[in-house]
C-alpha cells in the first residue's frame, strides 16, 4: 500500500488567520494521505478547523505553509488560473444546500456552469443532455430543470451540489459535512446516493464531519482533529474497536447506542477547549483530559505510529 | 402578475385620500389668507366675503375635502386662485420639464454610482475604497442647493461654460442641475451598493461558484452583483420617486420651470388648490415608482418573482 502513489497527500498544512488577539491557528500542522477510491474521514467537534482544512486543501483558502500534492504535483505551487483548471478534478460539496446555491440560477443553470466554463462539450446541446443525465444521476427529477433552489427541500437541493460537483468528472471530492444541514431521513438518501456514486465513478473523497456515527458507516481511514491538530489516525473499525487519545475515547464513548443492555460508560470532558489564537507548544487537549499529566503541559506530544497503521499524539501511548 | 399590479394600483387609492386630507389640513393651519393675498391686504370685508364665498372658503373643511375628491375622480383638479387656470393644465404643463431632468440626472448617478460601489468593495480598504466612500459621505452630506450655487458660481459666472438659468440652451441647460442632484444621489447609490456587494461576496454561493472555477470577474459581476442588485435599486427607486416631485431647492436656485418650482410658488401664494395638484402628481408618481421598483425586484430575484403569482 506504501508504494501506490496516493491520490491525494497533504504535508504539513498550515492555515492561520490574522485576529486582532493574534494569530489563530486554524490548522496546525496536518499531514495525511488518501489513496485512489478510498475515503479518509475527518472528524473533530465545531471550530476545530476540519472545514477550513477541506477549503485550503482546495485552495478556496490560501494555505499558510505546507503542500498539497494531487496525484503527485503540488497544487499549493500553481497560479490562480492553473488552479481553476485544476478544479476540474477536485470538486467540494459544500454543508448548506441553502446557502450554497445562487439563487438567480435555475437547478440546469447551476449544473452547467461549470461545464460551460471549462469547455467541456462544443455545444449548448451536449452540455444539455450531460446535465439531464447528471440530474437523473444524482436522481433529481427532469422536470425540475428549470425550477429554482428556493422551490426545492434540503435534499433536493444538496442533490443540486452533487450534481454540480460531479459535472467536471473529478476524480476527488471534499465532502464538507454534506449531510448535517438535512433531516435524518433525507441523510440516509443523500449518503447512500454519494456511496453509490463514489462506486460507480471510482471517487476519492475527503469526508469532513462531526457526525461519528456517519464516518464510520462512509470512511476506510478516520482521521480525528482537535484545535488545528490531528491527533489520531486510523483505518475505521481498528478506531472504533480501540480508540487510543482520551479525546477520541471521550468522542466514542458520546455516540448513542440504539440498544438497552450496551450502555457503556460515558466519559464526560470537563472543562474549555483552550484557545486556537497563538496556542504554546504543549497538548491542546491538556486542559480537558482526564488523564493529564505535568509532560502534557510542558511539551508537545507528536502523532507517532502507537500500533500498526494507527497514529496517536498522546504521551500515553508510548511516546 | 397582472393581478398583483392591479391590487397595487388600487392599493394606491387609500394613500392618495390620506395624502389629499393631510395637506388640506395642513394648508388651513397655515397661517395667511389666500382672499387677502388675492384682493390685497386693503380690501374690504365686504368684498373679502364674496371672494371668500367665491372661492368656497366658507364651506367647513370635510365638505371642502369630499367635493375635492369627488371633483378629482372626474378629473377635475379645481381652478388655480391666481392664475385662474386649471390646475391640471398648470401642473402637467410643468412636469415634463422636471421629468426630464429627473431622468437625466437618475442615469448620471447610477451610471457613476455602480462601478464605484463595485469597485470599493471589491478593493474594500484600499486608497480607491476610503477615497470613493469619502467622496460619498462629501455628497451624503452636503446639501444639494449649495452644491448647485457652487458649481453655477464656478461653470456660470466665472468661466462661462454652461448656462445659469431656464431649459432653453439644449442639453448645456441639464448640465449643472442633473449634476448637482445627481451627485447627492450617486453618493447614497455608491455606499449602498459598497455595502450590499462587501456582504454579498461572503456568501456560502460565491464560494461555490470560485469551487467551479469561475474567475474573479466573472464572480463578481455574474454572481455577486446581481444579487447585490435589490437594496441598490431600492435606493435609485426611493430617488427617482423624490425628483419626480421636483427636487425644490435645486428647480429653484436654477430657476427650472418644474413642479418643484411651481410648488414652493403656490405655497408662498396659499394657492390651494395648485399646491394639491403638485402633491397629487407627486404621490402618484412615487407610487408608480415604487410600483416599478418591485416589479424590477421580481425581474432580479426569482424568490421575489414567485411571491407576485
Amino acid at each position: 500500500m506504501a508504494e501506490s502513489r496516493p491520490m491525494l497527500e497533504v504535508r504539513n498544512l498550515k492555515k492561520y488567520f490574522k485576529t486582532k488577539r493574534g494569530l489563530l491557528h486554524a490548522v496546525d500542522d496536518v499531514s495525511f494521505r488518501i489513496e485512489p477510491g478510498k475515503t479518509l474521514g475527518l472528524v473533530g467537534e465545531s471550530g476545530c478547523g476540519k472545514s477550513t482544512a477541506g477549503r485550503t486543501i482546495l485552495r478556496l483558502l490560501e494555505p499558510t505553509a505546507g503542500q498539497v500534492f494531487f496525484e503527485g504535483a503540488d497544487i499549493a505551487a500553481l497560479s490562480a488560473a492553473q488552479m481553476r483548471q485544476k478544479r476540474r478534478e477536485m470538486q467540494i460539496i459544500f454543508q448548506d444546500p441553502f446557502a450554497s446555491l445562487d439563487p438567480r440560477m435555475t437547478v440546469s443553470q447551476i449544473i452547467e456552469e461549470p461545464m460551460r466554463l471549462h469547455k467541456l462539450f462544443p455545444s449548448a446541446q451536449e452540455r444539455q443532455r450531460r446535465t439531464l443525465e447528471l440530474m437523473d444521476t444524482v436522481g433529481l427529477a427532469r422536470r425540475l430543470f428549470n425550477t429554482y433552489p428556493h422551490e426545492l427541500d434540503g435534499g433536493r437541493r444538496q442533490r443540486i451540489g452533487i450534481a454540480r460537483a460531479l459535472a467536471l468528472e473529478p476524480r476527488f471530492i471534499v465532502c464538507d459535512e454534506p449531510v448535517s444541514a438535512l433531516d435524518v431521513s433525507i441523510q440516509a438518501q443523500i449518503l447512500n446516493l454519494m456511496k453509490e456514486l463514489q462506486r460507480q465513478l471510482d471517487l476519492t473523497y475527503l469526508f469532513i464531519t462531526h457526525d461519528l456515527s456517519v464516518v464510520y458507516h462512509f470512511s476506510d481511514d478516520i482521521a480525528v482533529m482537535y484545535l488545528g491538530k490531528l491527533i489520531e489516525k486510523a483505518p475505521a473499525d481498528r478506531l472504533f474497536a480501540n480508540p487510543m487519545h482520551p479525546y477520541t475515547q471521550a468522542l466514542l464513548s458520546a455516540i448513542p447506542k440504539p440498544s438497552l443492555d450496551a450502555r457503556g460508560e460515558r466519559i464526560l470532558m470537563r472543562g474549555e477547549i483552550t484557545s486556537p489564537i497563538a496556542p504554546k507548544a504543549v497538548c491542546r487537549f491538556a486542559g480537558r483530559c482526564p488523564h493529564v499529566s505535568q509532560r502534557c503541559e510542558s511539551r508537545e506530544p507528536q502523532l507517532m505510529e502507537a500500533e500498526p497503521n494507527h497514529f496517536v499524539s498522546c504521551f500515553l501511548c508510548g511516546q | 402578475m397582472v393581478k398583483y399590479i392591479a391590487k397595487r394600483v388600487l392599493m394606491m387609492i387609500p394613500v392618495l385620500l390620506g395624502v389629499i386630507l393631510l395637506v388640506f389640513f395642513i394648508m388651513n393651519l397655515a397661517s395667511g389668507n389666500a382672499v387677502l393675498l388675492i384682493l390685497g391686504e386693503n380690501a374690504t370685508e365686504e368684498a373679502v366675503a364674496v371672494k371668500t364665498r367665491e372661492l368656497g372658503l366658507d364651506r367647513p373643511i370635510l365638505v371642502r375635502y369630499a367635493a375635492y375628491v369627488a371633483d378629482l375622480v372626474r378629473g377635475d383638479m379645481g381652478t388655480s386662485y391666481f392664475s385662474s387656470r386649471s390646475v391640471a393644465e398648470e401642473v402637467l404643463s410643468r412636469f415634463p420639464a422636471t421629468l426630464k431632468l429627473a431622468v437625466v440626472s437618475a442615469i448620471i448617478s447610477t451610471l457613476l454610482a455602480i462601478p464605484l460601489g463595485i469597485f470599493a468593495a471589491v478593493r474594500q480598504n484600499t486608497l480607491f475604497d476610503n477615497f470613493s466612500m469619502i467622496l460619498s459621505l462629501v455628497g451624503n452630506s452636503m446639501p444639494a442647493f449649495w452644491l448647485a450655487l457652487m458649481l453655477m458660481m464656478l461653470f456660470a459666472e466665472k468661466l462661462g461654460w454652461l448656462p445659469a438659468q431656464g431649459m432653453n440652451n439644449g442639453w448645456r441647460s441639464y448640465v449643472l442641475p442633473a449634476v448637482s442632484i445627481g451627485f447627492i444621489n450617486m453618493a447614497a447609490i455608491a455606499r449602498t451598493t459598497r455595502s450590499t456587494m462587501l456582504e454579498t461576496v461572503r456568501q456560502d454561493y460565491i464560494r461555490t461558484a470560485r469551487a467551479k472555477g469561475v474567475d474573479e470577474e466573472a464572480v463578481v459581476m455574474d454572481h455577486a452583483f446581481p444579487n447585490a442588485l435589490i437594496p441598490t435599486i431600492t435606493v435609485i427607486g426611493v430617488q427617482f420617486g423624490n425628483l419626480l416631485g421636483g427636487a425644490i431647492l435645486v428647480e429653484t436656485v436654477f430657476a427650472w420651470p418644474g413642479l418643484g418650482r411651481l410648488m414652493v410658488q403656490s405655497v408662498n401664494n396659499r394657492d390651494v388648490p395648485l399646491v394639491l395638484g403638485c402633491i397629487v402628481i407627486l404621490s402618484i408618481s412615487y407610487s408608480v415608482v415604487n410600483l416599478l421598483v418591485d416589479l424590477v425586484y421580481g425581474f432580479v430575484d426569482p424568490r421575489v418573482r414567485s411571491m407576485y403569482k
